[in-house]
């Protein structure tokens, strides 16, 4: 057993300086995106009044949605280019970081409006923000309800560098693994953009198995059943197989799950592997080539989380993140306790530059 | 001790008593019900049948790996489908795996799933005579769960009640596919009656509710079916601690069926993690969600989790406790474990007699 952390572990994280694969810009609000929606779409935007498209899944208020001292002085999440410089990737001396904007495009269920606002969406964030600071990349926003004009967005975006993923939430219309979904995969696939699957829902189904839950709170954990049952449904519907240079990164997923979904679905499959005869070697050995996770929020308490990262079996698979502005670590710092420290120069840098073919030339 | 265990526990585990939680008895036909139901309700019965929020009257929505979802080996020679036949399951199960008490849980007809709640009602009356008339009393070995049209939650309570006079039942019967989050005061009455009569209630898998499976729609294939019946699980039971029910009945009981057990420990961190961060949500809940698991939930084996590198399942039943794992084979389905097979890791002797044995005891009040 190697050395665990105990102490935040700042001055480590700053020697290597990480790549942090999970920060969120404060989403714009309809007027920060007019000018970059056409003429038809600005219009209807200004007279139907569409505006308040932030997602349920994150209410502003809610103590996960922002640390309170990475609030403003309104008590609203900052995530403005300055703070999001000040608070996220100067204390921990980031290299790169990867925005994911949780805008409410994603969940339009008007195929043609969301398109029209993903790609103010992406406009936005290479004008506003990847042009003003080079440390930073961006996640390629889609409208889930639409897989082809998705593709075409991807395909559209692609062609900047800095766009060096696609994001998807973990709960849209229909389970990841679909083949209608598959535009999606085989775009991302060609231009080396893994597929980020961010937590939160479109909130076309309800959050759980049994309904609507009562509580923010189950809301939020309930994140975890939902990326295991979207796990399981890439692997299913093969869509490992026939994407094979295809990336998948779990973001905000929580990862202590792991093991035990990698027991089971082995287990599973060996006993119903005739229905799905195209999954061709045990699950668990696709999840650890294929899949990445990000490691806000470490839900273990610290004595576990060492055993935990044994039993997922690589050291590959864990991505730096500090979730920013969420509230996953307050003073202790972005590495949980109980991390191993020798596992931190892999999972602060060198996993994610394996993952993300965009970030393989960064200099180091 | 030696990680792996490739040969059966012999002689030892089968002088070993077993509580198995969850046996599986099934109605030798549709009609099999009638004799428990009144006139006005076999009529209906015959006339439009059981109708649940599913695309298929029989078949399944995902179509299982084996007929009548069993092991081949399990249809009995007199007849009638797996389960449905005494004197074979005695002699199939009872009998050579030493099962000292054996818990019923009727899958089929499903009560629960009736959209006809008066319907559902009648069902769970008649089904509850039945496992008395055919199953717990002819063998007292077997003991039944109560079934409950749980969306009629006053009705279920009174079946509670009406059951809980009898030693035969031993639990309340239902599952994490409900209409509604189990944990929402629309299923307090429930509760209630279950912890007047002590009876604890056993939550086992499966089910249909007319929600898709995730909440991202509806999976393809029995695969994941299966395994996210398992995945179910956990929502369950973070909204029986959010919603206040462990709070509230304090000495109400949970066993967790057909699930297996390796997800509890990350959920309960996960649980306690983010209830930690938005506790001034749910005001009314006064604990980490990890001392009510402790306190009142017990999980059962099947389908037993086989981890890569054995001893972790040793490592996961320290992280939930010996103490809280209670045996169940699942007989006659397909997927079932055999306690003479199904841990992979050796145990102590007082660890098996724990798990095979006395935990159930302790859950179940036996």
């Amino acid at each position: 057993m190697s050395a665990a952390l105990a102490a935040p572990a700042t001055e480590l994280l700053r020697a290597i300086g990480p790549i942090d694969c999970d920060l969120h810009p404060a989403p714009p609000r309809m007027a920060q995106l007019l000018p970059y929606l056409d003429a038809h779409w600005r219009e209807a935007m200004v007279t139907r009044g569409i505006d308040g498209l932030d997602l349920s899944s994150y209410p502003p208020g809610a103590p996960i949605s922002a640390r309170p001292d990475w609030r403003d002085a309104e008590g609203k999440p900052a995530a403005g280019l300055d703070s999001l410089r000040a608070q996220a990737l100067d204390p921990w001396g980031t290299r790169i970081g990867i925005l994911s904007c949780l805008h409410g495009s994603i969940a339009m269920y008007s195929e043609d409006m969301g398109a029209a606002l993903a790609r103010a969406v992406n406009e936005w964030l290479a004008r506003e923000w990847l042009d003003h600071e080079p440390r930073l990349r961006a996640s390629v926003t889609v409208c889930m309800r639409d897989p082809v004009q998705a593709a075409a967005e991807i395909e559209r975006c692609a062609a900047d560098p800095r766009f060096v993923q696609v994001l998807l939430l973990v709960n849209g219309d229909q389970p990841l693994g679909r083949r209608s979904l598959w535009p999606i995969y085989e775009a991302a696939q060609r231009h080396g953009l893994p597929v980020g699957v961010h937590a939160g829902s479109v909130y076309h189904h309800p959050v759980t198995s049994m309904g609507w839950p009562s509580y923010y709170v189950e809301d939020y954990v309930a994140n975890a059943p939902a990326f295991q049952n979207q796990l399981l449904s890439l692997i299913t519907e093969g869509v490992f197989q026939k994407f094979p240079e295809l990336r998948v990164v779990l973001l905000e997923s929580g990862f202590t799950w792991l093991p035990p979904f990698l027991w089971r679905v082995n287990k599973t499959w060996r006993g119903l592997r005739t229905e799905v005869p195209w999954i061709d070697r045990a699950p668990g050995e696709i999840i650890r080539e294929q899949v990445r996770f990000t490691l806000q929020p470490a839900d273990a308490p610290p004595g576990a989380l060492e055993p935990v990262i044994e039993q997922m079996g690589s050291e590959r698979m864990l991505l730096f993140s500090t979730d920013y502005p969420h509230w996953q670590f307050d003073e202790e710092g972005p590495l949980p306790a109980g991390l191993p420290e020798h596992l931190v120069p892999r999972i602060a840098l060198d996993n994610a530059r394996e993952t993300y073919p965009r970030l393989r030339d960064i200099q180091v | 001790m030696s990680d792996v265990l490739l040969e059966p526990r012999s002689a030892q585990q089968s002088r070993l008593g077993v509580i198995d939680c969850d046996i599986h008895p099934m109605l030798r036909s549709a009609k099999a019900l009638h004799p428990y139901l009144s006139q006005r309700w076999r009529d209906h019965f015959d006339s439009y049948g059981p109708r649940t929020p599913a695309p298929f009257l029989r078949g399944h929505a995902y179509p299982k790996a084996t007929p009548a979802l069993s092991r081949r080996d399990t249809w009995p020679p007199a007849g009638g489908p797996p389960g449905s036949d005494l004197a074979f399951m005695r002699q199939q199960h009872l009998d050579p795996l030493n099962v000292e008490i054996g818990i019923l849980q009727v899958l089929f007809p499903s009560v629960k799933d009736q959209r006809d709640l008066r319907l559902g009602v009648a069902m769970s009356t008649a089904v509850n005579d039945w496992q008395v008339a055919e199953w717990t009393e002819p063998e007292p070995r077997l003991r039944a769960a109560v079934s409950i049209a749980c969306d009629d939650a006053e009705a279920s309570a009174t079946e509670i009640r009406r059951c809980a006079a009898r030693r035969d039942f031993a639990s309340v019967f239902l599952t994490p596919r409900t209409s509604e989050p189990l944990g929402r005061k629309r299923y307090w009455p429930i509760y209630q009656a279950a912890a007047e009569t002590g009876l604890p209630i056993g939550i086992h898998t499966g089910g249909t509710n007319g929600h898709p499976m995730t909440a991202g729609g509806a999976p393809s294939f029995y695969m994941e079916d299966h395994h996210g019946n398992a995945i179910a699980m956990q929502s369950a039971l973070a909204s029986l601690i959010f919603e206040g029910v462990m709070e509230s009945f304090p000495d109400l009981k949970f066993i967790m069926i057909e699930g297996g057990f390796g997800w509890a420990p990350s959920c309960t961190w996960r649980l306690d993690k983010h209830w930690a961060r938005m506790r001034d949500e749910v005001a009314h809940v006064k604990r980490p969600p990890s001392e009510y698991i402790r306190r009142q939930v017990w999980f059962a084996t099947q389908p037993v989790e086989e981890p890569e590198r054995p001893r972790d399942l040793r490592t996961i039943c320290e992280w939930i406790g010996w103490d809280r794992i209670v045996f169940a084979t699942d007989y006659p389905h397909w997927d079932m474990d055999d306690p003479r097979h199904a841990f992979k890791v050796s145990m102590t002797e007082e660890q098996q007699r724990m798990i095979f044995n006395s935990n159930a005891r302790a859950a179940y009040g036996l």
